[in-house]
C-alpha cells in the first residue's frame, strides 16, 4: 500500500472510502406515481441492525417539496456566500460548511419539531437556520458582529437558539454527545414529552464518550436519536481509516440503529419520524445518515489532497439533494422548472440582503469582554492584563 | 432482524434497572440513617459531623426545588462513598439521586446539557481528582457555554467532591485540583472548610445560577462542629475570619485551616497576635477582606496544600505583591506541598505537605523571633 504511486493511492482510497462506509454512487428509489398534489415514491433501503425498518414507500404533497427546495436551497447558498466571504477575509478562523449535507437537517426537521431538542458539531450553520434562526444570524456571527446567533462571542462553531432549543454548536470532537444525553435526560425528567438529538460525525464516532453517553443512554431509557452524519471522512482520513467497523449505525451493540440515505430529505424524514416514535417509547435508536460534504473538512482544507475531484463531482452529478428534489418536482408535473428558479432568485436575495446587513452591523464593543462570564453578577472587579487594570464582572 | 420490543419504560428510572440487571437495594439494617440527620425547623445550632451537614443542605434544597438532582457515582443506593447523600434515594428516587456508570466525561457533559435545558445538577465526582477525565466538558461546556452562548445559556451547576491528600492514599487519590482549574474562565471556586460552612455553603452554591467547582476534603467529613439555624446561605465569594490579630496575616483554605490554628495554639502561647483568613473562595480572590488585613497586619503568610508550582498560593501571592506592595513591610511567605506525587509511605507523606511547625516557622521568620521563644 505504502509503495504505491501518489495518484494511484488516491484513486484506490477514493474508491475503498466510498465502498467501505456502504455509500456508493447510487441513484435514488424510483417515483411510484402523482395523484392530485401528492408524490408517492420508493426510497432507497434502510439497512437496520436489531430492529425493523420502515416502510420505503414514502409521500409528500407538492407544497412540502417545495418548501423542502426552498429550504435545501438556502442553506446550500448560505455555504457557498460563506466560502466567499471567507476568501475575502471577511470570515476568519474556523469555517466548516454543510454544502452537500442538507438534506440530513431539513428531513430532520421535517419529522421532529422545536420542542425536541437537538445539538450538533462544529458544522452548525445549518442546524442554526433549520432550528429557527436568520441567515443574517448565521452569516453576521461569522462576521463577528453583534446582530450574530451569540453577539459575535462565538464564532462558527458556537451558534445556539435557546428558544426553539438548539443547544449548539460545540468545538471539540464529539463532545456534544454526552450533552446530547444530558438533553434527553432533562426530557425524561421533566416527563414533557419530545426527544433529544445528539449529532456527531463518522471521525467523533470513535470517541469513548460517545460510547459513555450510548451506555447511560440505553440503561436509563433515555428518549434519545444518536445521529452518526457519516460523510466518510474525518477531516483527511477517511472512515476506513479511522474505524475498524464503519457501520456506525451498529455501534450502539444493544441499541437498535438504522443507516438512511442521507441525501435523500425524504429517507431522511422517514427515518426520522420512525426513530422519533421508537426513542419516545422505548428509548435511545442510533441513526447513521450516508451523506456527503462539497468542502473539506473546513476552508483550511481544499479537500481533494485524499478524495479524488472525480469523486466530488460523481457524487454531485448522481446524489445532489437538491437536484433531487428538483427532479421530484418537475419530472413528476409538480412543478415549473420557472417556479424553481423564481424560488432560487427569491432565496439569492435574502442571502444577499442577509450579507449586506451583516457587513454593515455593529462590531462588538469593547465592554463585551466583560460580559456573559457568570450569569450571577459577583459585583466583583476583575484583573486586566495589567495589574492595575480592573473591569467589573458582569 | 428482531423486531422493536417495546420495553416497559418504568416510572423511575431504577425500576427498569433494577428489574433487568437484579441490582439490590442495601439491606435495611445496613442503611444508616442518623436521626440527627432529619430535616427539622429547629432553631438552636445542633452538632454533627460535616458529611451530615452536606447531606441537609443536600436534602433542604431538593425538598426546596424540584430541579435539584445529583448525578455520580454510588450516589443513590450505596448513599455516596462518603454517606454525603446517604438514604435520599429513598426519599427523592432514582432519577434525582442519579447513580451513573464510571465515565466521568460522559456523566459531568450529561449533567452540563441537563443544565441548559434548565435542571439544576449536582455532579459528584467520587474523587476531585476522577473529574480531570472530564477537563474538556468542564473547562469548555461547563465554563464557557454561558460566553460563547452570548448569554443565551446558563449552567447552573455545582461540581463537588472530596479532594486534598488524605490518609495514605496514594499519589493519583490525593491530588488537588483547585491548581488546575483556576484558570478555567466562567466558574468559581469554593472550598469548605467547617461543618457550618460547608452546609451554609452548599446551599448557595445550588442557588447559584453560576457553576460552581465546590471543595471537599477527604479528612475532613468527621469533622464535628453546629450548623447555622434555618435557612442559612452563606456568600460563595466572602473570606472567613476565623481569627482576629494584628502582627501577621495567614491565609489557608480547606484542611489547612487546622494545620493552621494548630500552629496558632503554640503561636499564641509564645506572645504572637496573627490573624487568621480562610479563603473560602478561590475564584475569585475576596480582595476587599485581603486588603484589609494586609493593610493592618503589613505581613502575609499562605498556606496552602496546593503544590508550589501553579497553586492557588502562587496566583494570590503575585496578586498581593502587585496590588498590595507597599502595604507590605515583608515578601509574602508561601508555604506550599512539594512538587512530587504524594507518596505512599506514612513520613513521606508527612513531608509533602505543610505541617504545623513550618507554619510556627514562617511566622518566626517574617514577625521575629520573640524574646523567650
Amino acid at each position: 500500500m505504502l509503495a504505491l504511486a501518489g495518484g494511484a493511492l488516491r484513486a484506490s482510497l477514493g474508491a475503498r472510502a466510498l465502498a467501505a462506509g456502504g455509500a456508493s454512487l447510487r441513484g435514488y428509489g424510483t417515483t411510484l406515481g402523482v395523484e392530485g398534489d401528492v408524490l408517492t415514491a420508493e426510497v432507497n433501503p434502510f439497512k437496520t441492525h436489531r430492529i425493523d425498518p420502515p416502510s420505503t414507500t414514502v409521500s409528500a404533497t407538492k407544497a412540502e417539496l417545495l418548501q423542502y427546495f426552498r429550504d435545501l436551497y438556502r442553506l446550500r447558498r448560505m455555504e457557498i456566500s460563506a466560502d466567499m466571504l471567507y476568501k475575502a477575509k471577511a470570515i476568519r478562523g474556523f469555517c466548516h460548511l454543510y454544502d452537500g449535507q442538507e438534506a440530513v437537517i431539513v428531513g430532520l426537521e421535517a419529522a421532529l419539531n422545536h420542542k425536541d431538542s437537538i445539538i450538533t458539531s462544529y458544522r452548525d450553520h445549518a442546524t442554526h437556520v433549520m432550528r429557527g434562526g436568520t441567515v443574517l444570524e448565521v452569516i453576521a456571527e461569522l462576521m463577528g458582529r453583534t446582530k450574530g446567533a451569540s453577539k459575535g462571542k462565538g464564532g462558527s462553531m458556537h451558534m445556539y437558539r435557546r428558544q426553539t432549543n438548539f443547544f449548539g454548536g460545540q468545538g471539540i470532537v464529539g463532545a456534544q454527545v454526552p450533552l446530547g444525553a444530558g438533553l434527553a435526560l432533562a426530557h425524561q425528567y421533566k416527563g414533557e414529552g419530545g426527544v433529544a438529538v445528539a449529532m456527531y460525525g463518522d471521525g467523533a464516532a470513535n470517541q469513548g464518550q460517545i460510547f459513555e453517553s450510548f451506555n447511560m443512554a440505553a440503561l436509563w431509557d433515555l428518549p434519545c436519536i444518536f445521529v452518526c452524519e457519516n460523510n466518510h471522512y474525518g477531516m483527511g482520513t477517511a472512515e476506513w481509516r479511522a474505524a475498524k467497523s464503519p457501520a456506525f449505525y451498529t455501534r450502539g451493540d444493544y441499541m437498535p440503529g438504522m443507516n438512511c440515505d442521507g441525501m435523500d430529505v425524504l429517507a431522511v424524514r422517514q427515518a426520522f419520524a420512525y426513530a422519533k416514535e421508537y426513542a419516545v417509547a422505548n428509548g435511545p435508536i442510533v441513526l447513521e445518515m450516508d451523506t456527503y460534504r462539497y468542502h473539506g473538512h473546513s476552508m483550511s482544507d481544499p479537500g481533494s489532497t485524499y478524495r479524488t475531484r472525480d469523486e466530488i463531482s460523481s457524487i454531485r452529478q448522481q446524489r445532489d439533494p437538491i437536484e433531487h428534489v428538483r427532479k421530484l418536482l418537475v419530472d413528476n408535473g409538480l412543478a415549473e422548472a420557472s417556479e424553481l428558479k423564481a424560488i432560487e432568485k427569491e432565496v439569492k436575495a435574502e442571502i444577499d440582503g442577509a450579507i449586506e446587513e451583516a457587513k454593515a452591523a455593529a462590531h462588538p464593543e469593547a465592554k463585551e469582554l466583560w460580559t456573559n462570564i457568570y450569569q450571577d453578577d459577583l459585583g466583583m472587579t476583575l484583573r486586566g492584563i495589567e495589574s492595575n487594570h480592573k473591569h467589573k464582572y458582569a | 432482524m428482531a423486531a422493536a420490543v417495546p420495553v416497559q419504560r418504568g416510572a423511575a428510572v431504577g425500576s427498569s434497572r433494577i428489574a433487568r440487571s437484579g441490582a439490590q437495594a442495601r439491606p435495611a439494617a445496613a442503611v444508616r440513617v442518623s436521626q440527627r440527620s432529619v430535616v427539622t425547623k429547629a432553631q438552636q445550632k445542633r452538632e454533627m459531623m460535616m458529611w451530615e451537614a452536606l447531606r441537609e443542605g443536600l436534602d433542604e434544597e431538593m425538598e426546596r426545588d424540584p430541579t435539584v438532582c445529583l448525578m455520580g457515582e454510588d450516589v443513590g443506593h450505596y448513599g455516596g462513598s462518603y454517606k454525603v447523600s446517604n438514604g435520599l434515594y429513598k426519599k427523592y428516587g432514582d432519577m434525582r439521586l442519579l447513580d451513573t456508570p464510571i465515565c466521568e466525561n460522559g456523566f459531568l457533559g450529561m449533567g452540563v446539557g441537563a443544565a441548559m435545558t434548565g435542571l439544576r445538577p449536582i455532579v459528584e465526582g467520587m474523587n476531585m481528582g476522577f473529574l480531570l477525565l472530564a477537563f474538556n466538558q468542564i473547562s469548555n461546556n461547563c465554563g464557557m457555554l454561558h460566553y460563547t452562548s452570548g448569554g443565551q445559556f446558563k449552567v447552573p451547576m455545582v461540581i463537588r467532591g472530596p479532594g486534598g491528600v488524605g490518609r495514605q492514599l496514594g499519589a493519583e487519590h490525593s491530588q488537588r485540583l483547585e491548581s488546575y482549574f483556576q484558570s478555567i474562565p466562567g466558574v468559581q471556586l469554593v472550598a469548605v472548610s467547617t461543618v457550618a460552612n460547608a452546609k451554609a455553603l452548599l446551599k448557595s452554591a445550588i442557588r447559584s445560577d453560576n457553576p460552581i467547582i465546590f471543595f471537599e476534603h477527604v479528612l475532613l467529613y468527621n469533622v464535628k462542629g453546629e450548623v447555622h439555624p434555618g435557612d442559612y446561605c452563606q456568600c460563595l465569594e466572602r473570606a472567613e475570619m476565623v481569627r482576629e490579630g494584628t502582627d501577621v496575616t495567614i491565609f489557608c483554605y480547606s484542611r489547612m485551616r487546622y494545620v493552621v490554628m494548630q500552629a496558632v495554639a503554640e503561636l499564641e502561647k509564645q506572645g504572637y497576635n496573627p490573624e487568621v483568613i480562610d479563603l473560602i473562595s478561590l475564584k475569585p480572590f475576596d480582595m476587599e477582606t485581603i486588603s484589609k488585613s494586609i493593610k493592618k497586619t503589613r505581613k502575609a503568610i499562605i498556606v496552602e496544600e496546593c503544590m508550589k508550582t501553579g497553586g492557588i498560593g502562587a496566583s494570590l501571592s503575585a496578586v498581593i505583591h502587585e496590588s498590595l506592595f507597599n502595604e507590605l513591610d515583608h515578601e509574602v511567605l508561601r508555604l506550599s506541598s512539594q512538587d512530587v506525587p504524594t507518596s505512599y509511605a506514612y513520613d513521606l507523606e508527612a513531608a509533602t505537605i505543610v505541617q504545623p511547625e513550618k507554619v510556627i516557622e514562617a511566622v518566626h521568620k517574617v514577625c521575629g523571633v520573640r524574646a523567650g521563644v
